[in-house]
């Protein structure tokens, strides 16, 4: 993201509510998103409390936290999925680029088309593969000639590894195929749009181990180029690819830190206990 | 304490039997449906077959002065009344068309009186004896037969038995059904789509839907009663007319389309919807691009279904004036009409055997188009079904 966010590029940011505990001074810290005192409602029901976090550029942001806690919830804020829940009500701040996604002035189409999302299920559109990437891109006008077509298809199924498995059947069924490449078809749908952020609401968990491995590895190399926020209920996990880990509780942010310092030596007994398995 | 297998077994005895009551029963109401329906279709047949036949006479015509001005003049004395009176009035007109006839005389088939062709189709007619005696001569040297009726199929409704046929009322139900799909179609995919993809959830729309629930289930004859009033009385549309036929019965196929849209559309899982918009669709472009698309096999079954109700419908049209004697077949949604089923039902109440044999015939031909219709429908959803 070309970013306008004046963020200090060294650990300033430690004196700000949302930013991590300990921070890891190799990693990039550009804004990508800021979220300041962010509270959420399906009708009475309160979903997220006084979330502050900050969410850098280029990293893998690890989401932990036992079921029910407001995961999913939150990483929903992020691209405005929540507009779609009836019940919903929202206060407080999501910024990016220095605008409030949640602003009147905001087109959420225009939010996700910079923040796209990987869902739970793989859930490939019921058209072609080579139709499932092209079709986003089309639309946005990003591309319109068939040679500039062919290549972005080309380029965002190389991205999601997916490339040399399916260069032969592009044309067949997304749904043909088995359900850790419909994930990556899904992950080479998203990044074809060319987003800033790329959430993935717990992207493996319906997969078998190495089609999970195969995303790992593919988080580590997209996260040149993308953000990515991401929630996991696998510990190893969110200890392998994220940069930073932010652990929720009961829609309460409890602690946001860095994933080594997070895994070694948490900050706070509830984080430590969830990852030792004694909760959860 | 655990149960043995016999513990089991024993309890389970009754279970089973049950299974296999329920299992006779259904097949047994299937048959009952299914022999119904055979000795339905059979009856029609029956009845209907003749009525594709007509009886026809080879005699000499006279092309003359005199049969112009007398159109009896122009057969002779002892078939002028076995031939049809239809076709002697059509002489004239013949013969004016085709100045090259005057003065000869040709050989050649004609139409013959509807007495004339149930005779030879073996019914009771009133024919006196010397004019039998007649026929049976001709039947014998083989100048009285009984041939293809596709008078049947070219003309429009008539007082003349043999000249009655299905050709108008087709026209006019193809041209009322037309007007209804193009009506209820769009306004029923349209609103079914606004109901479930954009509108929200609060009293009002909640109204709408009982509404249009209701509305389903709201006896036909009254649509007619809404048709008359609304486009009859306050647009001062043409009575009679496939306009307002096909309006009227689109009003009362209006909700049928939109339950089976809706339902065709909420049968498009969720997961779709939140993957577009995930990619940046619009509200529109979510709906437009995949959620129609997948539920268009759905929509089109139910609006052909919607459809075929219509088409069978007089009730709501005997109000709006579409049950009538119409011999012409309508060229314009705005000339006078009728459909197929009004025309049976009109047939119907004629007592001449020739209007009884139109009737069924006039059945089986409503049921082909039916068929076809349906037909059609599973093509459609085979065509466009995608269960990827
Ligand atoms: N559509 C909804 N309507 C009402 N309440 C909801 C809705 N979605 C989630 N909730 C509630 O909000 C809370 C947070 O749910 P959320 O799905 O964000 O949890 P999560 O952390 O993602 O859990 P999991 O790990 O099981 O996916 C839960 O108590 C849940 O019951
Ligand atoms: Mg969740």
């Amino acid at each position: 993201m070309n970013s306008t966010v004046a963020t200090p590029a060294k650990p300033a940011a430690a004196t700000r509510p949302g930013s991590p505990v300990v921070i890891n001074e190799d990693a990039n810290h550009e804004l990508a998103i800021r979220v300041e005192d962010l509270n959420l409602w399906y009708g009475e029901k309160q979903a997220l409390k006084n979330i502050n976090i900050d969410v850098f550029q280029k990293n893998v942001t690890a989401l932990i936290g036992p079921s029910g806690c407001g995961k999913s919830t939150f990483l929903r804020c992020l691209n405005r999925m929540n507009d779609l829940i009836r019940s919903v009500r929202i206060e407080g701040l999501v910024e990016m680029d220095g605008r409030d996604v949640n602003a009147r002035n905001m087109d959420e189409v225009a939010l996700r088309r910079r923040v796209g999302m990987v869902f739970q299920k793989p859930n490939p559109f019921p058209k072609s593969i080579y139709d499932n990437i092209a079709y986003a891109p089309t639309m946005h006008d990003l591309v319109s000639r068939r040679a500039d077509k062919d290549d972005l298809v080309e380029s965002a199924l190389r991205d999601a590894g997916l490339w040399e498995e399916v260069k032969d059947i592009l044309d067949q069924p997304g749904t043909s195929l088995s359900g850790g490449q419909q994930q990556r078809l899904c992950i080479a749908r998203a990044i074809a749009v060319k987003p800033d952020v790329i959430l993935m609401d717990e992207p493996t968990s319906a997969l078998d181990p190495i089609s999970t491995a195969t995303i790992e590895d593919l988080m580590d190399k997209l996260k040149t180029q993308f953000s990515i926020v991401t929630v996991t209920h696998n510990m190893q996990q969110a200890a392998r690819v994220a940069d930073y880990t932010a652990f929720f509780h009961m829609g309460e942010l409890v602690e946001y830190n860095d994933t080594k310092t997070m895994f070694s030596n948490p900050n706070t007994k509830k984080a430590e206990d969830y990852i030792t398995g004694r909760y959860g | 304490m655990s149960h043995s297998f016999d513990d089991i077994s024993a309890q389970l005895k009754g279970r089973h039997r049950r299974t296999k009551r329920l299992k006779f029963m259904s097949m047994g109401a299937l048959a009952l449906a299914a022999t119904f329906l055979v000795v339905f279709i059979g009856d029609m047949v029956m009845r209907g077959y003749p009525a594709f036949q007509q009886a026809e006479l080879h005699v000499p015509v006279t092309y003359s002065e005199q049969s112009q001005e007398i159109p009896l003049a122009a057969v002779e004395e002892d078939v002028r009344d076995l031939v049809s009176r239809g076709w002697l009035r059509q002489l004239p007109r013949d013969m004016a068309a085709d100045a090259s006839l005057m003065g000869q005389t040709i050989d050649r088939w004609v139409i013959a009186d509807d007495q004339v062709d149930q005779y030879l189709k073996g019914h009771k007619s009133h024919l006196k004896p010397k004019q039998t005696a007649v026929l049976d001569r001709m039947i014998e040297n083989g100048t009285a037969e009984l041939k293809f009726n596709i008078n049947f199929f070219t003309t429009g409704d008539s007082k003349l038995p043999e000249y009655a046929g299905i050709w108008s009322a087709a026209m006019g139900t193809i041209l009322t059904l037309l007007v209804t799909l193009a009506f209820a179609f769009p306004v029923g995919v349209l609103t079914a789509v606004y109901l479930e993809e954009f509108a929200p959830d609060n009293r009002f729309t909640q109204a709408i839907e009982i509404n249009i629930n209701n509305l389903a289930a709201v006896p036909s004859i009254l649509f007619g009663l809404l048709g008359l009033a609304i486009f009859i009385n306050f647009f001062g549309m043409p009575r009679s007319s496939p306009l307002v036929g096909g309006l009227t019965l689109g009003l009362m196929t209006l909700p049928v389309i939109i339950i089976t849209t809706r339902s065709a559309l909420r049968s498009v899982p969720d997961t779709i919807r939140q993957a577009a918009f995930g990619v940046g669709c619009s509200r529109w472009q979510v709906v437009r691009d995949h959620v129609l698309p997948l539920s268009l096999p759905g929509i089109l079954t139910g609006s052909i279904i919607g459809l075929a109700q219509a088409m069978g419908e007089t009730a709501p049209l005997i109000i709006v004036g579409m049950v009538a004697f119409i011999p012409d077949a309508p060229t314009a949604i705005t000339q006078a009409a009728t459909v197929l089923p009004a025309q049976i039902f009109t047939w119907a109440g004629e007592p001449e055997q020739a209007y009884v044999e139109r009737t069924a015939a006039g059945i089986l031909v409503l049921l082909s188009v039916l068929i076809l219709l349906n037909a059609a429908a599973v093509m459609l959803r085979k065509k466009f079904e995608r269960r990827w």
